[in-house]
């Protein structure tokens, strides 16, 4: 008998259907009508979405909505086509223009995800000599693109300066010309936490090495113009290159990098992951550069950080073990097996609250957790009752008393 | 200094101890995955803490060739010795 392929992923899928074979399946959990950005029609029934990375709200803004109305009317559904063959449309063009001034940046390139952005500049940038060093926490969208490039790639301790330092200064002191790139995330998206970009930078700098920011999680959130964690910390002078999404804040999909390298448009000739696939469709690229000057601009960021300490403070005194302290919007309770954290997402589900369940191997520590993300457009009333839920629920699995 | 593959084995056996939640008796045989359990981001915990102890760089590159543990004390001989 040939081997079956699918042989092994055995493991996985006994884990798989020991899940609830009802609407308590995270896997099943779909969206019957979106509401607004906060509330959706799930399994009949409104539920608050607590975990939608919608930080600022923007998937309903009246002005984003009219501009990808006024480009389907204009431009179509889609492009069909690589932005090195027939995909790149004015808007296309302008998007990176509206990019470069929102970062005061001279280079700026449009991926078609966030993911592609991080897998294409990685692996195309660090080449077979050169070396990429990254947080061991890192996106799987680095992890990956290390692996699809052929540059060697070592790892440190998660936001340690120190574990940093040390790596660095062995890869100079057997390879004093190598090329380095060092790859880092502003906000750390399972637990928020943010990385200590001025000491992280200014040993990268130490040793001569390339820095790269990913601020998906943090752009239009941190910042004073909106721009992220290395704009709040006051570093932007010390980072190489900014990668970020128009998933999150921007309401929409798409990604980016930021960079005043002078060659910076050599990635448009080289990067297999920019090149091989079709270019945002003529709607997404209208809504996020309108959304982008909304950003630059907004109050909102306030209110996310207001919303998310209010949920963080609340479950803390319901007595949870959290993962998270409400200084980003994220607020993830710690869930000790994961028995009990899949049952807790089902409970919430019929409860009408929407939240992320994360597990391991995507969350740091081996965590299970119950993962909220706070947007601006929430009211406080919606945060009461997600903590009136969480506490019903919490109480009724025995996790709090 | 040159070390031997046999006394970097020791040292190596030492560092996983912390990992070695089943206390499984360590060969240079014993396989991270089959007989330590572990999965792959600890081993990459483990490679981190072996990279310290030796003061030597461990690429992540290497690690599909690291299935058991006489094959990581080898590549850190192999390490030290350029």
């Amino acid at each position: 008998m040939p081997q079956d392929l699918f042989e092994k992923f055995d493991a996985i899928l006994s884990d798989y259907n020991q899940l609830p074979d009802d609407e308590g399946n995270p896997f099943k959990v779909s969206m019957e009508k979106v509401l607004s950005p906060t509330t959706a029609i799930i399994n009949g029934r409104e539920t608050i979405l607590a975990g939608t990375n919608n930080y600022l709200g923007m998937t309903f803004n009246e002005e984003c909505m009219q501009a990808a109305q006024d480009a389907v009317q204009n431009f179509g559904t889609g492009t069909t086509g690589s932005r090195v063959l027939n995909g790149t449309y004015d808007g296309h063009m302008l998007l990176e223009e509206s990019l470069k001034e929102f970062y005061g940046t001279d280079g700026a390139i449009v991926f078609s995800t966030g993911y592609q952005a991080n897998l294409g500049i990685i692996a195309t940038m660090a080449g077979p000599k050169d070396y990429v060093v990254i947080d061991a926490d890192s996106h799987a969208s680095i992890y990956d693109g290390c692996a699809m490039g052929n540059a060697t790639v070592v790892r440190f301790k998660h936001n340690d300066p120190e574990s940093l330092d040390k790596r660095l200064g062995r890869i100079r002191r057997s390879d004093p010309e190598a090329g380095i790139l060092v790859v880092l995330e502003g906000v750390y998206s399972m637990l928020g936490d943010q990385a200590p970009l001025r000491e992280l930078t200014s040993i990268s700098k130490k040793h001569n090495a390339y820095t790269l920011v990913d601020e998906a999680h943090s752009v239009g959130v941190f910042g004073e113009t909106g721009r992220g964690v290395a704009q709040e910390q006051g570093v932007e002078d010390q980072v190489d290159f900014i990668v970020g999404t128009f998933s999150k804040s921007v309401g929409t999909v798409g990604g980016y990098c930021v960079s005043n390298h002078p060659k910076f448009e050599a990635i448009r000739l080289t990067c297999r992951p920019y090149i091989f696939t079709a270019s945002l469709p003529p709607s997404v690229v209208a809504s996020a550069r309108k959304a982008l000057k909304i950003i630059a601009t907004t109050n909102l960021r306030t209110k996310i950080l207001d919303n998310s300490r209010k949920l963080n403070q609340g479950l803390t005194e319901a007595g949870f073990n959290m993962g998270t302290n409400g200084e980003s919007p994220i607020a993830a309770i710690i869930v000790d097996d994961q028995k009990t954290s899949i049952a807790f997402w089902g409970e919430m589900i019929r409860e009408g609250v929407y939240v992320n369940l994360a597990l391991p191997p995507a969350t740091p520590n081996g965590y299970n957790l119950m993962r909220c993300s706070l947007s601006a457009a929430h009211s406080f009333e919606q945060i009461d009752f997600m903590l009136e839920k969480f506490s019903l629920v919490g109480k009724k699995l025995g996790i709090i008393s | 200094m040159t070390q031997s593959i046999d006394e970097i084995f020791e040292q190596v056996c030492t560092l996983i101890e912390p990992f070695n939640k089943k206390q499984v008796a360590l060969t240079k045989e014993s396989s991270f995955s089959m007989d330590l359990e572990l999965d792959s981001l600890a081993v990459m915990d483990l490679l981190a803490e072996i990279e310290d102890h030796f003061d030597v760089t461990v690429p992540l590159n290497i690690l599909p060739d690291l299935e058991k543990i006489g094959q990581v004390a080898e590549a850190i001989e192999k390490i030290l010795r350029k």
